[in-house]
């Protein structure tokens, strides 16, 4: 099974059922997997505060939700995760990928990826980074710490994980 | 009529509907008008209102309108494309379109001048857009919520607010009564 199969199983495990997807390179294979799975309704944003709104609608419907983006979309959520996922005390798992770190080849990346744990920091969200081989078997007690806490939680993805692959 | 003239309207039509309001001036006239459980108000997070809507349609069967405004549009026009290829038929969009940014102070909106979000809207595959004037707005949400076909209302009135308090009701308390509602409603 590959990871990104490991990784929407865990979210089917957790009974998430809607999902918003901002694409990146690096998460290519999470979405497919995410469009295939049949338990999960996927729904492309065009603008990752977008998506948190429509994840914030899918949990008062009943249905836990999670986001797929980049981590440049940091910079355009502050205001939705603080006014929206936090102070209405939602939860949302982010699995984010981590570009602009090790073997990156986009030099502009780097400039968010510097400030992209001092955010997640600044802002109080949990934060976890899978940079190895094997990182994404706590997914599953992340996503279950996430629903327990009612918090935005921030799955960072590097390109020395997906790569391991 | 300005738009807290058609809330003031729309209040006995919608008030078992489960309701998603705009930020600033709209949940806070409705919230003065005709406080309800069934009421979701935002307190921040400008432009989100019909996505928040959207989602909440998607995820279980009963009605939802969005109050919304035409500035509020504005700032998320990508939401227009997300729900035209999202088709929810339990999910209804009114868009009151005064024209102006009314909670800062009735700043003009491109809404307001060449801009004709019903015709954006359709470009973005909604296929039922229905414009009215703002007397008619009552009519025609009654009639959305009446069918079973996702329906985008743009009612245009005249820039204009009244006076009316902040909201000071907690987050969590609105969330958590708004929910408790979906799930009754749902049961």
């Amino acid at each position: 099974m590959s990871v990104s199969d490991r990784i929407v199983e865990d979210f089917v495990k957790n009974k998430i059922e809607f999902v918003t997807t901002v694409p990146c390179k690096q998460l290519g294979g999470v979405i497919d997997a995410v469009e295939a799975e049949e338990s999960i309704y996927h729904i492309p944003s065009n603008k990752e505060d977008e998506g948190m709104g429509l994840c914030a609608g899918a949990f008062m419907g009943g249905k836990r939700s999670a986001i797929i983006m980049q981590n440049t979309a940091i910079g355009v959520t502050i205001n939705t995760l603080v006014t929206l996922t936090q102070f209405y005390r939602m939860p949302l798992p982010m699995l984010i990928s981590y570009r602009g770190e090790l073997k990156e080849p986009v030099a502009c990346q780097a400039e968010m990826a510097v400030h992209t744990k001092a955010l997640l920091a600044q802002l109080n969200i949990p934060t976890y980074h899978f940079h190895k081989q094997g990182d994404e078997t706590e997914l599953d007690a992340i996503l279950k710490y996430t629903f327990m806490c009612n918090k935005p939680v921030a799955i960072l993805t590097d390109a020395t994980f997906w790569g391991g692959y | 009529m300005i738009r807290s003239d058609i809330l003031r309207e729309l209040a006995p039509t919608i008030k078992d509907t489960l309701t998603v309001m705009n930020i600033g001036l709209p949940s806070q006239e409705m919230h003065l008008i005709d406080d309800q459980p069934s009421n979701f108000y935002m307190l921040g997070t400008m432009g989100l209102a019909s996505s928040i809507g959207l989602g909440l349609a998607l995820a279980q069967k009963e009605k939802v309108l969005v109050v919304d405004g035409d500035g509020s549009v504005l700032t998320n026009m990508g939401t227009l494309p997300t729900i035209a290829n999202n088709v929810s038929d339990n999910y209804v969009l009114l868009i009151i379109d005064n024209g102006s940014y009314g909670s800062t102070g009735d700043q003009p909106t491109y809404a307001g001048k060449l801009t004709k979000l019903e015709k954006v809207a359709e470009a973005c595959g909604c296929e039922n857009v229905v414009v009215c004037k703002a007397e008619d707005t009552v009519q025609t949400v009654k009639d959305a919520l009446a069918g079973d076909k996702m329906t985008i209302i743009v009612a245009k009135c005249e820039s204009g607010n009244i006076k009316v308090p902040v909201i000071t009701m907690d987050p969590v308390v609105i969330r958590d009564r708004f929910m408790n509602t979906v799930a009754e409603r749902n049961a």
